[in-house]
Parts: structure tokens; sequence; C-alpha cells
């Protein structure tokens, strides 16, 4: 096993640096996991409530079909998504420690000691395969311990651990792929992508005995799905996603013989001789491109599940009070189908701050890559180079939201055959999103622009609003709590009533905040 | 004319340590300019302050008369920088990248930039992450080479080239110093690059200018080893000032003698009687590396 050596010295390397990351998202998904069951079991607890909660189209677009109507199966009905954030989550540790290692030449470095060839991939695995298992176990004892069957339980740890594997075995063979951690990234997520899509399209089909139940049986996240803990408990789909794993990582290793240290499969294309960039715009629109593309065209797809699920949506609803008690909490306002887009534009804007954080961050990767220093060397001031970066940054969830909108108010339009009125009200509900995206993108600049080193804390803005988007829908919230998220002072659009001031307030802390970021980052030293 | 670079007392430190500690730095208009020093003796920290990136705690750097860091946008119009480092975005070309800054400097000579790239035998069309460490180099250097500015400053920008590419940079700033008389700063570790390229030089440690002059004053501050065959006993010779490491073998002695010293030292041993004597001047190696040592100034 020579090819193995210096494997166990890797993973203590892995474990060192992610010593922080991996704890935190282990615990934070079994915690929102386990804390379902009590809400959602004192908020539905009747079988026939939670039948009618969850027989909505677009809830079985999100979530998926439910199994049976134990608390257990609810529950894990309503986690439908936490599988998928698993994916993602094992997707980028595992590319993080492989191709990125190999882009940065951090493994050439590394090769050259007693490693063996095939010990980083290992090694990787090993970590990412192991988080996922300890997040099983914990969920499983975590699950059990609000009352729920031992084997449900250990059923659910399987669906998740299940679904993380397999797609660290997709991101390990991505990571073969391209000689680019970004495009390994972008294939192994798009994966994962495809494979929600299949998983969606395949519940809707089959909710409705359309024909193409048949399509979730390409996706392996249905698979795991399929396991039905509480329920059936199909132990032999658990093997399936096994096998299938199994299967990918021998691709990876087999994928990975056949190429160099640093190379990819795809072969890199030469570019050209002259550029056409001369700005710090045109550069940043080089920088941010492919972000924007994807964000708009996943924004526009999520526009059109959703715009298309309303009217089925409202028809489910009607003559629940539950039900319209909950989506009143989560949007508010006047009509069920009104509250549910409304909802769905809030959620819409959350993912929307997350991208205008990433985008803002891009200035930080380009400041510790030391990317930034040429750059600033030539006659282009910060104030320029930022303005750039933040054209994307706040200018590019608009795009997105306008995408989603435009999709969304064209879907529920052609439903309901009103495209001329739902257009212009679903962008306009759209775009009533951005003055709390920009709040988040501007603590973001803040934060960058005085502490560069604590960039990542820019994170904590869309994960606490997320966190109290997805509690207060829930359950009813203190309000203190919920006005801490800017999302909370948004009017509820469409049906709500707008009033000007929030707005307002909102956009003038976006700007005060900004601006004193980039006054930040014009007095600080640029780190080395 | 002032000169291109002029800095008094500057002192940065990052938290407890002192990057910098009173640095006097002065380049001349139209000279190439050696900097030099050990690992971490606040070289590109210097070079970062004259950028306009990181603000001196203390002291005053002026930058082709103006305020490196309130006018650095301006100024930058009218220098170019080479890193030691050159980190490139891993999805432009080459070429793309040499455009790019240079157009963000205010303009490329395409005539020079393809006559650059002809002879540092640089392929414009690769992917930055395809480049070498060496081609990266080549990248910033025709960037920085192409562009019509009045000074360079160059940190280590030789670090990955190979000999022959070597030989090509110091033929461009050679050539840019002497015709277009362009001011260059060069900080540099390679001793030959220096002495063939610069007419003044900085030695720095710990942040502080230890020496500053031509090369051949700084060879005055070093020591001659003499070795002579005496007629008498070797009296006096070991209470000169200047003498070192006196060693004496069968009637013939050896010391190195601080080179400002070497008068009295010659005279008392005229009168001792000299059969045979070899002088050797000091190499720049050995001129380095007691100036590099920790304990070689007080």
């Amino acid at each position: 096993m020579k090819t193995l050596a210096g494997t166990s010295g890797l993973i203590r390397l892995i474990l060192r640096r992610d010593r922080i990351v991996l704890p935190i998202w282990i615990v934070f998904l079994v915690a929102i996991s386990v804390s379902y069951v009590k809400q959602y079991g004192d908020l539905f607890p009747t079988p026939d409530s939670r039948v009618k909660y969850a027989s909505n189209a677009g809830f079985i677009t999100l979530y998926g079909e439910l199994s049976g109507t134990s608390l257990g199966e609810f529950v894990t009905w309503r986690l439908g998504f936490v599988p998928v954030m698993i994916g993602l989550i094992s997707i980028l540790t595992v590319i993080r420690h492989t191709r990125v290692e190999e882009e940065t030449g951090r493994r050439e470095l590394l090769g050259a000691t007693v490693v063996g060839r095939h010990a980083q991939l290992a090694a990787a695995l090993t970590v990412t395969l192991g988080a996922n298992l300890v997040l099983a176990i914990l969920l499983a004892l975590g699950m059990h311990s609000q009352n729920l069957p031992l084997s449900g339980s250990i059923a659910i740890g399987i669906e998740y651990a299940g679904t993380g594997w397999l797609f660290a075995a997709v991101g390990a063979v991505a990571a073969q792929l391209s000689a680019s951690a970004g495009t390994a990234r972008g294939i192994a997520i798009g994966t994962l992508g495809a494979a929600y899509i299949l998983r969606a399209a395949g519940d809707t089909s089959a909710h409705t005995h359309g024909p193409l139940a048949w399509l979730r049986w390409l996706s392996p996240i249905a698979w795991a799905q399929q396991i039905h803990p509480y329920g059936q408990n199909r132990w032999w789909l658990g093997v399936l996603v096994l096998a299938a794993t199994v299967v990918l990582v021998a691709v990876a290793i087999y994928l990975s013989v056949r190429r160099d240290v640093g190379s990819g499969l795809l072969p890199d294309k030469l570019g050209p001789a002259d550029g056409n960039l001369g700005s710090p715009l045109a550069l940043a629109w080089r920088l941010h491109r492919g972000l924007l593309a994807a964000w708009t065209v996943g924004f526009a797809l999520l526009g059109l599940l959703f715009g298309g699920v309303a009217k089925g949506v409202g028809d489910m609803m009607r003559d629940d009070p539950g039900i319209q008690e909950a989506f009143q909490r989560m949007g508010g306002a006047s009509g069920l189908i009104d509250s549910f887009l409304a909802g769905v534009m809030l959620l819409v804007g959350l993912i929307a701050s997350a991208y205008a954080v990433q985008a803002t961050l891009r200035m930080r990767v380009e400041e510790s890559s030391g990317r930034v220093e040429p750059v600033l060397a030539t006659a282009t001031s910060r104030w320029q180079w930022a303005a750039s970066h933040l054209v994307f940054s706040l200018l590019g969830p608009a795009v997105a939201l306008l995408a989603a909108g435009v999709a969304e108010g064209l879907a529920y339009g052609a439903a309901i055959g009103d495209v001329g009125g739902q257009l212009p009200r679903l962008i306009g509900a759209a775009l009533a999103q951005l003055p709390a995206v920009w709040v988040l993108a501007a603590i973001a600049i803040a934060i960058f622009g005085f502490f560069p080193q604590l960039s990542m804390v820019s994170w904590a803005g869309p994960v606490i609003c997320i966190l109290i988007g997805l509690v207060s829908a829930g359950v009813a919230t203190a309000s203190w709590i919920r006005d801490i998220s800017p999302f909370t002072h948004l009017p509820s659009l469409p049906g709500g009533s707008v009033t000007a001031g929030p707005l307002i307030a909102l956009l003038a802390i976006a700007i005060v905040v900004g601006f004193a970021g980039l006054i930040g980052l014009r007095r600080r030293d640029l780190p080395a | 004319m002032p000169a291109a670079i002029s800095t008094e007392g500057l002192v940065k430190s990052f938290g407890q340590t002192y990057a910098l500690d009173g640095l006097d730095l002065t380049v001349e208009s139209g000279e190439v300019h050696g900097f030099l020093g050990p690992n971490g003796a606040g070289k590109t920290t210097t070079i970062r302050i004259l950028l306009g990136m990181t603000r001196a705690d203390e002291g005053t750097a002026r930058v082709l008369d103006g305020d490196p860091w309130s006018d650095a946008t301006d100024l930058h119009r009218r220098l170019a920088y080479v890193p030691g480092d050159v980190t490139l975005w891993p999805n432009l070309s080459g070429g793309e990248a040499i455009d790019l800054l240079g157009r963000m400097r205010g303009g490329v000579d395409k005539k020079r930039k393809a006559e650059l790239l002809e002879r540092f035998d640089l392929d414009p069309r690769k992917k930055a992450r395809a480049y070498s460490k060496g081609n990266r180099q080549k990248v910033a250097l025709v960037a920085a080479f192409a562009s019509d500015v009045e000074l360079l400053l160059l940190d280590e920008p030789t670090s990955g080239l190979d000999p022959l590419m070597e030989e090509v940079f110091r033929e461009v700033v050679q050539e840019i110093s002497d015709r277009e008389g362009r001011t260059v700063l060069l900080s540099s570790h390679i001793l030959s690059e220096v002495e063939a390229l610069c007419d003044r030089v900085t030695i720095i440690r710990s942040g502080r200018a230890v020496e500053s002059g031509t090369l051949s004053e700084l060879r005055h501050l070093t020591r001659t080893s003499i070795q002579a065959e005496l007629v008498g006993p070797m009296n006096g010779l070991a209470q000169l000032s200047g003498v070192h490491d006196l060693r004496e073998d069968d009637g013939r002695v050896r010391f190195d003698v601080d080179t400002d010293q070497i008068n009295p030292v010659l005279r008392q041993l005229t009168e001792i009687g000299v059969r045979s004597l070899v002088s050797q001047p000091p190499s720049l190696e050995e001129l380095f590396l007691r100036l590099y040592e920790p304990e070689a100034v007080k």
C-alpha cells in the first residue's frame, strides 16, 4: 500500500485546517434537524393536518413526497432539503482538500515528502466520509432522544450520510477532471443540482400520477430519500447508495492515476495573445461573470418552479386554518397564494443575500491571493477597484432577483391566464428584497474594510437571517429576534402594503455601513 | 532634480515585531539602485510603503516628489512594479494580464510588448495557471518594461528565471537605464546582478539601512586579507587598530585588516621587514556576508 503512504498525516492536516468549520456544520445540521421534531409535532399534531400540509405541489417540489403520517416520517419529509445541503458541503470539502491543494501548488510540496499517489484523495475522502458518519450517529441519537423509534433514527442517519458520501465521491471524480478548482466545483455542484431537479420533477409527477415519476430513480438524492426512515426503512436503498459511492470512488482513483499532479483530464485551452481588458470594471466583469450567470440561471429556475406550483398550492390549502396561519406568519398577506408567493420571495431574497456576500468577498479572495497588488500598483485607486467589484455584488443580486421575478411572473401568470397583471407584481416583489440584501452586502463590505482577516464572518449575516426566517416560519418567535433580520422589515409582497419608511431606513443603513467599510479599506494596510 | 525616492526614518511594526525601524533610503533620478538585505530585513515592506499598499507608522516617504499613500493613483501612472512572487488570474492568458496591467497604468506600447515577449521567449496565449513560476515572473516583467514609466520598483524580479532569461533581464534594465534614463530600485540577492547593474546600493538589516553608497565605496568598508613573510618578529602588529584574526605560523603571518586602516599596517610591516606579501581585496560575497551578519554593525 505504498500509494497510501502518508495518508494519516494528511488526515491530521485536514482535521487541523477544518477543526472549526467541520464541527460547526455537523452540529448545526444535527441541531436544526432535531429541533424540527418538537416544532412540527406541536404545529401538526394529527396525521390529517400533516397530510394536508405536505400535499401541496410547492412543498413536494421542495422536499419530496410524504411517505407516511407518523411524526418521524413527517419531520423527515419536512427536512428534505438538509441532505442536499450535506451533499453540497461534502462536495466543497473534498474539492477543497484535493484540487484546490493542487491548484495552489501545496500538493506538490507535500507530494515530494513520503506521501503516496493516492494519499491526498484518500485523506480528503476519509475525513469527509468520517464527518458524515459522525453526523449520522449524532443525528440518530438526537432523533431517538426525541422519542422517535431507533430503527427509523438510524435510517435517517443513513439517508443523510449516504447522500453526503455519494456526493463526496462525485466531488472526488470532478476534482480529477479539470485543472481548475472552480470548474471542478461547477461540475460537481451542477451534478447535485441536476439530481435535485430530477428528484423534484419525478416527485411532482408521481404526486399527480403523471408519466415522469421514473425520473426520480435517476437521482441519487431520491435513492437516499426513498429509504423512507420511520416508515418502511428500506435498507437496501442504503446499500445502493453505498455501492454507487464505491463505484464513484473507484472511478476517481482510476482517473487520478491517468493524469499528472496539477493537470486535469480536460485540457487547458490556449487563450488570446492580446487582451481587451483595460479597466478595473472589465477585470471585475471577467471575474464575476460566471458567478452572475450561474446565480441568474438558478434564480430563474427557482422562479419558474415556484411560479408554476403556486396555483396548486392555493387550491390545496384553502380549507386548513392551521396552514393558513403558518403561511401568514411566513409571509402575512391577504390572499393565500399571495402569501405563498411572498414567502417564496422572502426565500429568494435570503438566497440572494448569500450571493451578495459571496460576490463581495471576491475582493478578499483577490487580496489574500496577492492578485490585488499588481492592480493597485497601476493607476487604479482602491475605491475604483472596490467599486468595480461592488457593481457586481450589489447589482448582481438585482439581476438575479429580476430573473426570479420575471420567471415567477411568467409561470404563475401563464397558469392563471394573467401574465400582464402578474409579471409586474412579481418583478416588484422580487426587487423589493434588495434593500435587505444590500444591508447584508454592506456589512460584508464593512468587515472586509476594517477586519479583512475576519471576512468569512460576513457569512453570519445570511445564515442568521435564514435561521430567523426558517424558525419564525415554523413557530412563533419573539419580535426582537425577528427584528434582527433586515428581511423582517420588508413589505410582504405581492399582496401586502408598502410603506416607504422601512425601505428608506434599510437603504440608508446599507449606504452608511457600506461607505464606512470603503473608508476602512482606504485607510488600512493591504496585508502582504 | 529631486531624488526619485527618498525616505527618512520609516518605522513600521506588525504587532510586536518591527519590520522597519528608522529606514533612510535615497534613490537618485536616473540611477539603478540596488536594495539588499537578508530575508526579513524589511525590503518588501519598504517597497509596499513606496507603493502605498502599506502605511508607515512613522517617518516620511516621497516617491517622484509625491506622497506614496495619498497620491498613490497619480504616482502609479509613472511607475511600474514587479513582485518577487507573481500571482495571476488563473483563467486569464498571459497576454491578457499584460495588456490589462498596461492599460490600467495608462497604455501599452504594442511594439515594445511584442519585442519583449520575443526576447523573454514567452507564449502569451497560455492561461496563467499553466505557467511555471519563471513564466509568471516574465509576465510581470513584460508588463512593467512595456509601459512608459519613469520609475521601476523591482522586488527580487528574477526569482525563477533561468540564466539565459536573467541575461535578457540585465540587458533590458541596462537599456532602459542608459538610453531612456529611467530610475530603477532593484531588490535582489544575486550579487553578480547587483554588480552588473547597480550604480549605488543600500544594504538594510533589521529594518535599518546599514550602508549606502557605490560598490567601490562599500568595498572600502570591508577588510583586505594579508599574508606576509617577515624578516623579524611581528612586534606591535597585534596592537594596531583594524587588524583582525592575526595568526603566525613559522615566520608567516596572516591577518585581515580594515581597508581604511591599511596604511599604518603596511608601515609597520615594512619597519619589521617584508620578504613576501600577498594582499587580497575583499570579494563582494565577503562584503555582503559581513554586512548581513547580525553582529557586524553595532
